[in-house]
């Protein structure tokens, strides 16, 4: 048997090579794509120096105004005196808020996607309407939900249903926690629906025909393969809901939200104080400005870290649901 | 060269009076475009036919209306009778869950749920009724035994199915396809995206799998179709053009266009 050595069959030293590799070196000094990428770099560190300057501005001169006392005492309705003030009332007010809201948003949203996606049919003029609706909502300004929240749900649906439940006084036809999770469920609907909607069409047309093939039905293919492999999508759908809501006040301002209340929010017809239109209050109403600064600046730090606090929690159930779907299913 | 592109297993491809899958002058038309042309064809129990033809001829359309998954396809309309066992499976009181329970489907890519290898086989089982942990554990067992996998994933039932080589998760494809006892298995390119020794599993398995279900192959590659069809159907352009035992297809094919394809001189 013949055995080649490696000089017979590989190609003869080429003397071409270093020829070559001179070429590929670059010759002049590229001076647009270095411009370019200093631009994009300076650009990023503009966007980053902003944060930093927002963010260190409100730690450094809020935290020293935050205290145990602070974040657990309901205040007397003088609350601008840094002393005795507290924010708990309005932190209750804000979370619940959110949390009610997204129990409403999130099946609403979820539903909505999973009929334009898996149902609808892409090219009827309804699915289009529906779509451009979905679209035109995102870009409503927020006060126009509040607007929306009073004039349908309290002055509407409250209205009647006092009228229903045979109230004599005011139940449900007044500004109460529902009606102004239900204005921001309104208000952050479209986030839900579009982050949905990118989760169900990333999932592989494969999966539901096996399933479909295998003889399910399609709600049973809906239920089983699709909306588990869905679910870290809607849930960052959910975080950004929340993220948007949290803020907000334009939208509470007509349904919900009160200027001071003795006692925390204990029912959904109940009236609420929230972090976000206290700051508005104590920037706007404080007889002392320089007294309230301190608390200004502390109630804006609670808002941040409530904001985040829920954002952490949301991104860390998801992290669980990613990491089960990876491991099983 | 020839000889050796005989099937293992040439049969009489004559259709008897009752053949299990009967087409008869069916059309199907995209919208107003024909893909379909007046296809009549038997296919007889028990037997491996293989749809052969070039790309867009029709042959995974054709493939895809015996358990309608053309339905899922906007404008899809479809002519002429399609019976199975004698039944018309496009009559107006057919169920289309029991058909394809009935008839069950391997894809070209394969298409694992993200689960683990246990509840991919598991899945449709459970959708027919079949709840008994032991039930379930046997039913299991034995498709992945017929399939030719249970060895390489005995030990790690519970662990996910995208973790297998990709010509472990088409087995395993085809595990879940038995699981339900079909009477045929329709197989869409099952080997073209795997490997020469994947591939010889996968047709192993098919020649392994005709003893107990009818089986219809769509396929490029046409050695494999040789290697494992007892009948193969040549298709060009929506239309059926030749249908034979397939020794007979590829050594004397009665077309000119047959002949030209299956030696490779187009398509």
């Amino acid at each position: 048997m013949n055995t080649l050595t490696p000089s017979e069959y590989l190609p003869e030293k080429n003397s071409d090579t270093t020829r070559l590799t001179r070429n590929f070196r670059a010759e002049k000094f590229d001076f647009w794509s270095f411009f370019f990428s200093g631009l994009t770099g300076l650009a990023t560190l503009f966007i980053l120096g902003i944060l930093a300057t927002i963010l260190l501005n409100i730690i450094v001169n809020g935290w020293s105004a935050i205290s145990w006392h602070f974040v657990s005492t309901i205040p007397k309705k003088d609350f601008f005196d840094a002393n005795t003030t507290g924010v708990l009332p309005m932190i209750v007010g804000t979370s619940f808020r959110v949390i009610v809201m997204t129990i409403f948003v999130i099946p609403v949203g979820v539903i909505t996607a999973i009929y334009l996606t898996e149902y609808a049919s892409h090219t009827s003029i309804l699915t289009r309407i529906i779509r451009a609706a979905v679209n035109n909502l995102a870009g409503v300004p927020s006060i126009v939900f509040g607007l929306f929240g009073l004039g349908f749900f309290i002055n509407f649906i409250g209205k009647n249903m006092d009228d229903l439940l045979h109230h004599p006084n005011a139940v449900w036809g007044q500004p109460a926690l529902i009606w102004a999770s239900l204005t921001l469920a309104v208000m952050t609907l479209p986030v839900v629906i579009v982050a949905t909607e990118e989760s169900l069409k990333a999932i592989p047309p494969g999966l539901r025909e096996a399933s479909l093939a295998l003889g399910a039905t399609k709600l049973e293919t809906i239920l089983k393969i699709v909306l588990p492999q869905a679910l870290p999508g809607i849930m960052t759908g959910g975080i950004l809901a929340v993220s948007r809501a949290a803020g907000e006040v334009a939208p509470i301002l007509f349904t919900g939200v009160a200027y001071y209340m003795a006692s925390l929010p204990a029912h959904l017809s109940d009236q609420f104080m929230d972090l976000g239109y206290h700051i508005f209050v104590l920037s706007t109403q404080s007889p002392n400005i320089e007294q309230t600064r301190p608390i200004l600046y502390a109630t804006v730090l609670v808002l941040l870290m409530l904001t985040f606090a829920l954002n952490i929690v949301a991104i860390l159930i998801r992290a669980r649901v990613r990491k089960k779907l990876r491991a099983l299913g | 060269m020839a000889e050796t592109l005989i099937a293992p297993t040439p049969v009489n491809a004559v259709p008897t009076a009752s053949s299990l899958i009967e087409i008869e002058n069916v059309s199907l038309y995209y919208g107003a475009t024909k893909a379909l042309k007046n296809i009549s064809v038997k296919l007889e129990e028990k037997l491996v036919t293989a749809f052969i033809g070039p790309s867009g001829c029709g042959k995974s359309t054709l493939l895809r209306c015996l358990n309608r998954m053309n339905d899922l396809i906007d404008n899809v309309r479809i002519e002429g009778s399609m019976k199975i066992g004698g039944h018309d499976i496009y009559a107006a009181d057919v169920d289309v869950i029991e058909l394809r329970k009935r008839v069950g489907m391997v894809f070209q890519k394969s298409n694992p749920f993200p689960k683990s290898i246990y509840e991919n086989v598991a899945y449709g089982l459970r959708l027919h009724g079949v709840k008994a942990k032991s039930d379930l554990d046997a039913r299991i067992e034995e498709s992945l035994r017929n399939s030719a996998l249970w060895d390489e994933v005995k030990d790690r039932l519970h662990s996910s199915a995208l973790g297998l080589s990709g010509g472990q998760q088409q087995r395993l494809c085809i595990a879940r396809a038995i699981a339900i006892k079909p009477d045929i298995i329709l197989m869409d390119e099952p080997a073209s995206a795997l490997d020469p020794i994947a591939t010889a599993r996968v047709e192993d398995l098919i020649l392994d799998l005709k003893k107990e279900f009818t089986i219809v192959i769509v396929t490029h590659n046409m050695q494999q179709a040789a290697r494992i069809s007892d009948q193969t159907a040549f298709f060009y352009l929506g239309g059926l053009i030749e249908f034979g035992a397939t020794g007979k297809i590829f050594t004397n094919p009665a077309q000119k266009r047959t002949e030209d394809y299956v030696s490779g001189r187009f398509g």
